[in-house]
């Protein structure tokens, strides 16, 4: 079960408490498997329990807090990853649906503590106000400049349709994605 | 001793602009984009207990008990209170505290919390909150204005019999003889939909209690620590110095958080309870549940006009649906009434405001807080009387401009004035004269462009709590490491307000930005702020800021000539250095005269302040400091849609904006702050709507409730006009509230231009467009029917 709960409505309505701990654990503990994967460029191997969400793996587990949980699931995309260079929305996605995966998240992107160009030019171009949803749309830009290095308007928009920020209007969050399309990535 | 050498000389100002005026990323920034900004969630909190709310699942009902003793058995958790836990009422205007954080005797919405838990993890927190047993009497509940003000409508406070919050009756110059004077008078009924923050992150707090020494620590995301500090304390019964509160990294605010908050204080009595670290973490849902954004409203707006184009007389009725709990509902119905004025010359201005309680999640501050709704009808109006006598939009708002400085009829100051320029700049940019009313059909796609003006607060002059204390207070710490730090109390929520004080500090003290660190919000260790609402950071923390900057300067100076060997005024600053007038090639480092400062005093610590003069503080009839401020920030804009007359939907394909704010310190974050208030705007405009079936929120996740995406977000081009206003910081005044509430009628007018029709209600969605379009209007449903399938 998620941090938020799948439907926080539902305890508006008294539930069978006993129903609820017995589908959410057994015997008073989570089931825990292994789970083998690669973050950030780092193979792991982590006990996680079987229930347990990407986004609460990585950031209860891994301590990678970066990754940001902005709704009850799947309307925002603050929680966008990449799983094996695709997005993917964390909060959405089971920790062991990604078995052998290669996962990346925005603590990822800088390389030996330099800005990525997209990172920069979020920096730069303030594509960031409060930051909430910057780590998802980096990453879920992140994902299109990878496919396609030099994106038109309406391809930029098209790729952050599912990324919500509230602080921006979003003009200038296209321009940081249009900047970093036109930067040369900084050598460490 | 253990000095450091100062080798590093400059000898030179820093080469680029590093002070105010300038396009700088924002300090903080760098932390956003690699995700290593911690919010409230993000802080470690191994060990923490999983705090959880019990809320009610009625709209109305009397609470007859609580029963927790099965929860408080089940094993792992830690605490459960009720009620019972805290019989002190709080809410930010001192004189309307009726809400309590859980509720006792009485449930007034649904998602009113009642009981909280925290337990050793969320599936022992869940089941818990499932073995709460609640006895209720269930009572009328009522979801709009009108229902609530039924003769026969039970009261939701003891206090107000007949549900009215207040009732506000204001009357200015002479409207019976403006009216009279008037060749057109024009009346017409107006209505906006609530609509929420949707800040992106949700609420959460964290909560330490130390039981051995009895305090308390609370991490929250709150826009003002001060007021959840003093809710804390008032609630708690605990006193102030044994609590301690801080702001981490905050993702949005937009007004949300502009009061203390139920589930901070919560968080706090669970801590305290469980005598320990609490975790509570708010779901979007229960984020929607908190609400305190912008009220349903009714406007019905009258305006007198002579066949030039200048009004004679404004009359409105404004009725806010303000929800189950006074917060800052009186506040908002005064903003209403107040900010009809400071905008055009109006001659006489009558209103009547009624704030009314509901069943439904109470209101508050949002974004351009009291002044939204209403510039919506007014605009409206105006633009639809041009109309009737052939002016042009804009030239009928040229006819009514004010002339700074001036008085308005409600007594509030109009110091700097730049709407005539934001004017000219609209009508050039969006090419005007050209286009209004000529843009072509293509096939079944019609084309429009509209436009407005707006207006809003620098800070409200009159503080909240009156205590006799400075509106702002900076302190800067120069210590042996010739480092300035900057320590604040103003909430830095995403507008920025850390950089643009520290882009003040380095103009004033003419030093590196990397020189300087801010640290804000930990009231153990930074001075009281007022907090971050009604855009009041910029030009009084601002101020503060300059006035802190300037007094470290003197101290600078006095210590450079002594170091130099000459008198004051023959030092020449160069900021990162220093020299003498007379010998500019014997210059010493910053790290010299910071060196030479310390001497015999060691540590500096410098104070700076700024206080509105009691003239600014507004007129005198009852409630008449609401509205006042030193500074008005003015916009006008230009809307372009196009919209589909086969389906009615509206599209806004551009907007011109010209923002009014003084002076830029950070024109890149004008830029930024304009953007995101037009934006915000154009939500309310065409999308955005909470919805209630029976009391149930229907829409409180961020997919029904509709923000705009990027794909549907138009280009918004910004333009600043700098009146250099005589007492912003270096004539900066606000930016970031003002241009949001012109953005509804200059899209309505575009919509009328696109399609012939004028919409009085908002949100336009394509839904409402069509039924125009296609003359069908809707007849809604009655309550009970829509009621049941909500259950």
């Amino acid at each position: 079960m998620g941090r938020y709960g799948a439907k926080s409505i539902h305890l508006l309505i008294v539930g069978d408490p006993a129903i609820i701990l017995r589908q959410s654990s057994h015997q008073g503990a989570p089931v825990k498997s292994i789970l083998r994967l690669a973050v950030n460029g780092k193979p792991r191997e982590d006990a996680v329990a079987e229930n347990a969400l990407m986004i609460d793996y990585l950031r209860d587990v891994l301590g990678l807090t970066g990754t940001k949980q902005g709704c009850d699931g799947g309307e925002c995309g603050a929680c966008t990853v990449l799983v094996d260079g695709k997005p993917r929305l964390a909060c959405s996605t089971l920790a062991h649906s990604v078995v052998g995966r290669e996962i990346e998240t925005i603590e990822g992107l800088s390389r030996a503590g330099n800005l990525s160009r997209l990172q920069r030019a979020f920096h730069e171009h303030l594509g960031s106000q409060c930051g909430f949803c910057t780590p998802g749309m980096i990453m879920a830009a992140e994902a299109l400049l990878r496919s396609n290095p030099h994106p038109g308007r309406d391809q930029i928009k098209v790729a952050l349709a599912g990324n919500l920020c509230r602080c921006t209007g979003y003009v200038k969050i296209i321009e940081s994605v249009e900047a970093a399309s036109c930067a040369v990535e900084q050598a460490p | 001793v253990n000095a450091p050498e100062h080798k590093v000389v400059t000898l030179k100002p820093a080469s680029e602009p590093r002070g105010v005026g300038a396009r700088l990323p924002f300090v903080d920034g760098i932390e956003k984009v690699t995700g290593t900004a911690r919010y409230t969630a993000d802080l470690p909190a191994g060990g923490a207990l999983f705090g959880k709310i019990l809320r009610s699942p009625y709209a109305h009902a009397e609470l007859l008990e609580v029963d927790i003793s099965e929860a408080l058995a089940l094993p792992g958790v830690r605490a459960v209170i009720t009620g019972d836990e805290c019989d002190m009422p709080y809410g930010v205007i001192p004189i309307a505290q009726n809400e309590f954080p859980l509720a006792r005797d009485r449930v007034r919405y649904i998602g009113d919390p009642v009981a909280a838990v925290a337990a050793i993890d969320e599936v022992t927190a869940d089941a818990a909150l499932a073995l709460i047993r609640l006895r209720v009497r269930e009572l009328p509940a009522y979801f709009s204005a009108a229902e609530a003000r039924q003769p026969n409508a039970v009261p939701l406070h003891d206090n107000k019999a007949d549900n009215i919050e207040r009732a506000l009756h204001n009357d200015f110059g002479d409207t019976a003889a403006g009216f009279a004077a008037a060749d057109l008078v024009r009346e017409d009924n107006y209505q906006c939909a609530e609509v929420h923050h949707a800040m992106m992150e949700p609420n959460a707090a964290l909560a330490t209690y130390d039981a051995e020494r009895g305090h308390l620590t609370l991490w929250s995301v709150t826009q003002v620590p001060y007021y959840v500090h003093l809710t804390l304390a008032r609630c708690l019964k605990m006193e102030a110095a044994h609590i301690r509160v801080i702001k981490p990294f905050v993702g949005g605010g937009f007004g949300h958080r502009t009061e203390a908050l139920n589930f901070e204080v919560v968080c706090a009595m669970l801590a305290r309870a469980a005598r320990g670290t609490v975790r509570l973490l708010m779901s979007r849902e229960e984020s929607f549940l908190a609400h305190r954004g912008r009220p349903e409203s009714h406007i019905r707006m009258k305006l007198g006009m002579t066949r030039e184009g200048r009004l004679t007389a404004c009359e409105a009725e404004v009725v806010q649906r303000g929800g189950a709990y006074g917060g800052y509902g009186l506040v908002t119905i005064l903003y209403s009434g107040a900010l009809l004025n400071g905008l055009y010359d109006i001659p006489a201005v009558k209103y009547d405001g009624y704030r009314v309680y509901s069943n439904t999640p109470a209101c508050g501050a949002m974004r351009g807080h009291g002044t939204v709704n209403i510039r919506f009808a007014f605009e409206s109006l105006l633009d639809s009387m041009a109309a009737e006598l052939g002016l042009d939009p804009i030239e009928v708002r040229r006819r009514n401009l004010l002339q700074a400085p001036t008085d308005t009829i409600n007594g509030l100051k109009v110091m700097s004035y730049g709407l005539p320029e934001c004017l000219d700049w609209v009508e050039a940019a969006s090419g005007w004269q050209a286009r209004k009313g000529k843009l072509d059909r293509v096939g079944n796609i019609g084309r429009g462009l509209g436009m407005a003006c707006s207006h809003f607060v620098s800070g409200s002059a009159k503080p909240v709590h009156w205590s006799g204390e400075p509106h702002a207070v900076i302190i800067l710490k120069l210590d042996f490491d010739a480092s300035v730090t900057i320590l604040t109390g103003a909430s830095d929520i995403g507008q920025g307000s850390s950089t643009i004080i520290t882009q003040v500090v380095a103009e004033v003290l003419g030093i590196d930005y990397s020189r300087i660190r801010i640290i804000a919000n930990d009231s153990a260790i930074t001075p009281k702020d007022n907090g971050s609402y009604s855009s009041r950071v910029t030009f009084m923390v601002g101020n503060a800021a300059a006035n802190a900057a300037e007094n470290l300067k003197r101290i600078l100076v006095a210590a450079a000539a002594k170091r130099l060997a000459v008198t004051e005024a023959e030092v020449d600053w160069l900021g990162e250095a220093a020299s003498s007038l007379s010998n500019p090639d014997k210059q010493i480092s910053f790290a010299d005269v910071a060196e030479e400062a310390l001497v015999a005093t060691g540590t500096l610590t410098v104070k700076g302040t700024f206080t509105c003069p009691p003239e600014f503080q507004g007129g005198k009839q009852r409630g008449g400091a609401v509205g006042s401020t030193m500074g008005f920030s003015y916009a006008a804009q230009a809307v372009e849609v196009s919209v589909d007359l086969d389906l009615g939907k509206v599209t806004v394909e551009k907007v011109w904006a010209a923002i009014d704010c003084g002076f830029a310190i950070n024109p890149m974050s004008v830029e930024g702050q304009v953007q995101g208030a037009i934006w915000m705007g154009m939500g309310q405009a065409i999308s955005e709507e909470t919805v209630y079936e029976n009391g149930h929120h229907m829409a409180a996740n961020m997919l029904d409730y509709r923000v705009p995406t990027i794909v549907e977000s138009p280009d918004i081009e910004v333009h600043i006009v700098e009146s250099i206003d005589p007492n912003g910081p270096f004539g900066a005044k606000e930016a970031s509230e003002g241009p949001l509430s012109g953005f509804m009628s200059a899209l309505a007018a575009a919509v009328e231009d696109a399609t012939g029709q004028r919409f009085r209600a908002l949100p336009i969605t394509p839904v409402h467009v069509f039924d125009a379009l296609n003359k069908k209007p809707r007849v809604a449903k009655p309550q009970a029917e829509s009621a049941q399938g909500a259950a």
